[in-house]
């Protein structure tokens, strides 16, 4: 499904979107960079409580779909400039880890 | 492509924030080359963690990345410590970064395990004392 699609459904909140109609087809949940590197397959959605500057670089290396901050975490305006000139869309979600990943497991 | 291109990139070991720019340069260059997504995932990933150990280990280095017909190889150069034991280095979750590293998200002990998982073909050279040379290739 659609970033776009997902924010709708789930109830999540868009927080930089400049290619909503990015397709998902899986999710990844961590905080260890590398071990999202190693493990997140490009087109997931990535579920993380990270805020700092290299969550935009890391999601657009491994060609994430979307970045989905759990825990209603926020981000500096500067890290949110960053995302929208890398193309890198983030989302976020009012819940933990575990019951995001739970509420994007419907949809996908 | 049967002409080899070349770019060349100095690795600032005092920005952690910006570590990360030489990757992104070029993904963004192997893009408008018009390689496979997959090929680009592989080499951006493996770039980057190589620079991201440059930064945290050796204060900083030098990247020169090539593209030919077969492949892309990149060559991370630094004059930092060296690896003491490379073996050790390989394995998963193996670590000698402190803990400020570990609370932006690095630290894992992932690495160098990425750079190999990533590549088709990687090799170390190090000497303690003088630094670390990474040649990484990636083939289509």
């Amino acid at each position: 499904m659609k970033v776009s699609e997902l924010i709708e459904k789930a109830g999540f909140a868009a927080v930089t979107l400049p290619d909503a109609g990015r397709e998902i087809k899986g999710a990844y949940a961590g905080d260890l960079l590398s071990w999202v590197m190693g493990r997140a397959k490009a087109d997931d959605a990535w579920i993380t409580i990270m805020s700092n500057i290299n969550v935009v670089a890391v999601a657009s290396l491994a060609d994430v779909a979307c970045v989905v901050l759990a825990e209603d975490v926020e981000l500096d305006e500067e890290i949110k400039q960053t995302a929208l000139a890398k193309e890198i869309n983030i989302i976020s979600s009012g819940m933990p880890m575990y019951e995001t990943a739970l509420e994007i497991g419907k949809f996908i | 492509m049967s002409d080899e291109l070349t770019f060349h990139f100095d690795v600032d070991g005092e920005n952690f924030t910006s570590a990360g720019h030489a990757s992104v340069k070029v993904k963004k260059i192997l893009r408008e080359l018009g390689l496979d997504p997959e090929t680009i995932r592989k080499v951006s990933i493996a770039m980057y963690e190589g620079e991201i150990n440059m930064v945290i280990h050796a204060g900083g280095g030098e990247a020169d990345v090539s593209v030919d017909d077969k492949g892309v190889t990149i060559v991370l150069k630094d004059s930092g410590p060296g690896i003491e034991d490379i073996d050790k280095a390989m394995e998963e979750g193996f670590s000698t970064a402190h803990d400020n590293i570990r609370s932006l998200g690095f630290g894992a002990g992932m690495g160098l395990p990425n750079m190999k998982r990533y590549s088709d073909e990687m090799n170390i050279e190090s000497t303690v004392g003088e630094g670390t040379t990474i040649t990484m290739k990636v083939y289509y």
